[in-house]
């Protein structure tokens, strides 16, 4: 479904992204691994556009879409959940969802926002507070939200679990498991395999930006030294 | 006590299009992040497109469907702004726009000349509103009951166009977080457009409801600027609410300062909006901004380096012929290059604290000003030698820049250079107002240099001595440690103050330096005249000096003077034409889209193509 086909990034002369390769298959999970800094946000805003790849290209559903603006790379189907809860922290919840919202969409669910709420339902309680008023893990699942009310028919996930209670991590899994159940194809990033064990089938290892590791989640359980040579414990 | 009621009536009556105005400008700053400093000029626009449609509209429906079709044409005009010129600039640093939107001023000025003339327009009179009412015995226009009526409907819809619709939803968040927006599947650039548009309708909109009180002119624009950026400030960048109470403080303010204080109105207004923002600098109602960054376009900026040999020889050579000037060349010639070098030594100053130190002053001529009304004023008052008054001028200026500086630097980005505009024109309003010391309007004349030095000849030597002297001042001040510092405390004041530089202080001193040398400039260039006149306080002559550094290129070294004397030199003969501000905006323009590096920048990058002059390592 999503091919990443020898892509390279830079920030101004920084190359941070050197020669990535792999693929993403309709309606798994697969885990973008690598530790702090590695480059996985990097890998995620080049699929979105928002950082242009200098070479190689994006393909997908068979489109290249690595000159695409990032608006239509969203309108086509690809859902961005950002790290560090990017909310709108001066819109309330119920706005933060509308910013999202995008026509429905073949073949993918059209949520509303009281399927989004059913899904979280810490947030319906919430939905007419500010975004500054949410705790962390209610932003987390704000930011979630407010992808799929734009019908994605594939999610990026950067960094679901990074601090946020224990608890509502057992939740994201769960929601991701059900996402995936739907039909959705998702490509999350983590920086240890805890949480990622949970929900995925592949695994993509990064470190300094260039791929160390491609495979399924027992190939990488069968070879442990590769897990503590590149990731955080 | 009717008097007072009729006075505040009438303040809010004039709130009304200030407002609209004043919205205008917050609600593009907020979504593009461009200050538009042609927002002036799509006031004007409502006001003469208003005024052609009422001539043909007939009635009542006529006069306020002439007023709403111009707030939409001239929304429209502003659409065409935006794609032409602002999109391929917004990923360009902040001055890069500015210079941009004012490259649209004078475009729209000569467009106003051409098509409506020079002569000002008496707006027509409301049909059905031509009386008046009276309170308590005060007679209260009725038009002006009518504006206090409509402008609250004006912002209620504002309000609920911004808080209650899916537009205003995007247009909120995409002020808070651009790319998020976008990545959720936005289209950025049809959301900035929209925003463009309405922003612009809206200050047509105030230029059209305010015809029938105060008509059109071209002076409209520069006028309503001054006022609309106090009211921005005070209020909060981003606040409606904020823009309304503000808007309603400064109209009524006014009202009464024409009463009781004929002589301070403006200096009445700014004062206002120092003590409010000494309180409150961010504003009444507004949020912290973050600070615009000093961002770079294309390559990164070169490392500063001694110039190598060959330019030192060109510049000795330059100096040769320039030193030997009058030996040579006519009264005429030396004349005008003494205005040019004055000119130069200003626009480096300018260039110094902007290249250097990336503090984009939009008031910088309040120190050249300065400067030349210090040394006048010794002069008229104290009979002061020139020799004498040479020395205060940049010690008074110097003084005005420390005290200026301090409030000035206490925010950063557009508030900086909103704050540095708005006290160039409270010193212009001083010059301006204070008729019994500054002359006012007529100025201070018969400022003649000492009899030893009153030969244009003598006098083009101090010039050319002092200016140089200045120039080359400010250059060693770039490659001392000092410069060091400024650019660290421009490129990242966090990492600067952990390196354990003062970036505050830094900038004040950086701030004080160029006022003092504008302040020299100021006092040469008041004993070349002879005389003084508020206008070289005036924005417009900050700006001359913004965009001849820009000109001449703001990466570069010598981009100040190499900008000024180029400009300076070709004034004379492009202000021959009548159309000239027409001709020099759009240029403006087109370098800014095309050639950002600026004059200096692209004759280096020529020189380097074709080997005139090496390639630095690290720029390969
Ligand atoms: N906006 C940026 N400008 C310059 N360098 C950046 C920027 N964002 C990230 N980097 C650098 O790129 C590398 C990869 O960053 P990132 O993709 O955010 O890693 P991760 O998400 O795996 O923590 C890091 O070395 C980081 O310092
Ligand atoms: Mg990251």
């Amino acid at each position: 479904m999503l091919e990443v086909k020898g892509v390279n990034s830079f920030y101004g002369k920084a190359h941070v992204l050197n020669d990535m390769n792999f693929e993403v298959a309709a309606g798994t999970v697969v885990a973008l691994l690598g530790r702090n800094g590695a480059g996985k946000t990097t890998t995620m805003k080049s699929i979105m556009q928002m950082v242009r790849p200098r070479s190689g290209s994006i393909i997908y559903k068979g489109h290249d879409i690595t000159t695409w603006p990032s608006h239509k790379v969203a309108r086509n189907g690809l859902g961005y959940v950002p790290e560090e809860r990017r909310i709108f922290t001066q819109l309330t919840v119920l706005e933060n969802l509308e910013v999202g919202r995008q026509p429905p969409r073949d073949g993918c669910t059209t949520w509303t926002d009281e399927m989004v709420f059913d899904l979280f339902p810490n947030l319906a309680e919430r939905r007419n507070n500010r975004g500054k008023a949410l705790s962390g893990g209610e932003q987390q699942m704000l930011t979630i939200a407010r992808t799929l009310m734009g019908n994605p028919a594939f999610i990026l996930l950067d960094e679901p679990s990074e601090g946020i209670a224990p608890v509502i991590v057992e939740q994201m899994a769960r929601v991701i498991l059900q996402l995936k159940s739907e039909g959705l194809t998702v490509l999350l990033s983590e920086q240890n395999l805890h949480f990622a064990q949970a929900v995925a089938d592949g695994v993509v290892i990064i470190e300094h930006g260039t791929q160390k590791f491609v495979g399924t989640l027992s190939d990488l359980q069968a070879q442990p030294d590769i897990r503590d040579q590149y990731l955080s414990v | 006590m009717g008097l007072f009621i009729a006075q505040i009536l009438t303040g809010l009556a004039n709130a009304g299009a200030l407002f609209m105005v004043a919205s205008g400008l917050s609600l593009i700053f907020g979504v593009t992040r461009v200050v538009n400093f042609a927002h002036g000029s799509f006031y004007m626009l409502g006001a003469y497109v208003g005024y052609s449609l009422m001539q043909v509209l007939p009635g009542m429906v006529g006069f306020w469907g002439a007023i709403l079709l111009a707030g939409i044409i001239v929304g429209l005009i502003g659409v065409i702004v935006e794609i032409c010129v602002l999109r391929p600039v917004y990923s360009a640093p902040e001055l890069f726009q500015l210079v941009a939107t004012f490259g649209v001023i004078l475009v729209i000025q000569d467009l106003a000349l051409m098509i409506w003339g020079p002569q000002d327009l008496l707006g027509p009179r409301a049909p059905g509103l031509k009386g008046v009412i009276r309170i308590m015995g005060e007679p209260v226009p009725q038009y002006d009951i009518a504006l206090i009526v409509i402008t609250p409907f004006v912002a209620f819809a504002l309000w609920y166009l911004i808080t209650k619709t899916r537009i205003g939803t995007l247009v909120r968040a995409a002020t808070q977080d651009r790319e998020m927006v976008s990545a959720l599947g936005v289209n950025q650039a049809w959301l900035f457009t929209g925003v463009f548009f309405l922003g612009c309708a809206l200050a047509g909109l105030g230029g059209a409801l305010q015809l029938p009180k105060g008509g059109a002119d071209l002076l409209m624009d520069f006028t309503i600027l001054g006022s609309v950026f106090v009211v921005v400030v005070i209020g909060g960048m981003g606040s409606l609410p904020g823009a309304y109470l503000a808007a309603v403080i400064i109209s009524v303010l006014n009202v009464f300062g024409v009463t009781y204080a004929p002589q301070s109105t403006l200096v009445l207004m700014f004062l206002v909006m120092v003590v409010v923002l000494m309180f409150r600098p961010f504003g009444l109602l507004g949020k912290e901004e973050v600070a615009g960054e000093h961002g770079q376009v294309g390559e990164p900026e070169r490392p500063i380096k001694p110039a190598g040999n060959r330019i030192r020889l060109l510049v000795a050579a330059g100096l040769l012929i320039l030193g030997l000037l009058p030996l040579y060349s006519g009264n005429f010639a030396v004349v005008l290059v003494t205005d040019i070098l004055i000119f130069c030594l200003f626009a480096a100053s300018l260039h110094f604290m902007l290249g250097q130190g990336g503090l984009v002053s939009f008031g910088h001529a309040a120190f050249f000003g300065g400067g030349a009304y210090a040394a006048a004023l010794f002069v008229t008052y104290a009979d002061t030698p020139m020799e004498l008054a040479l020395v205060l001028a940049p010690i008074c200026a110097g003084l005005a820049a420390i005290v200026i500086g301090w409030v000035c630097l206490r925010s950063t980005g557009v508030y900086f250079a909103m704050l540095t505009l708005a006290f160039g024109q409270l010193l212009w309003s001083l010059a301006f107002q204070w008729g019994d010391v500054t002359g006012g309007d007529d100025g201070l004349v018969n400022i003649w240099p000492s009899d030893w030095a009153s030969d244009n000849s003598v006098y083009y030597y101090i010039a050319f001595f002092l200016c140089t002297g200045g120039i080359l001042l400010l250059r060693q001040a770039a490659h001392a440690p000092f410069g060091y510092a400024m650019r660290a405390a421009r490129d990242s004041a966090r990492q600067a103050e952990a390196m354990g530089i003062n970036t505050k202080r830094i900038q004040l001193v950086a701030f004080t330096f160029a006022g003092i040398m504008a302040g020299l400039a100021g006092g040469l260039f008041v004993f070349s005249k002879g005389s003084i006149f508020p206008n070289e306080l005036e924005t417009a002559r900050s700006f001359d000096a913004l965009i001849v550094v820009f000109l001449g290129g703001v990466k570069t070294l010598s981009g100040g003077w190499v900008g000024a004397a180029f400009f300076e030199g070709i004034k004379d003969y492009l202000t021959r034409f009548e159309y000239w501000r027409f001709a020099l905006g759009l240029s403006i323009i087109v370098v800014v889209i095309l050639g950002p590096e600026g004059i200096v920048g692209s004759l280096r990058k020529a020189g380097e193509r074709f080997g005139l002059l090496k390639v630095p390592e690290d720029a390969k």
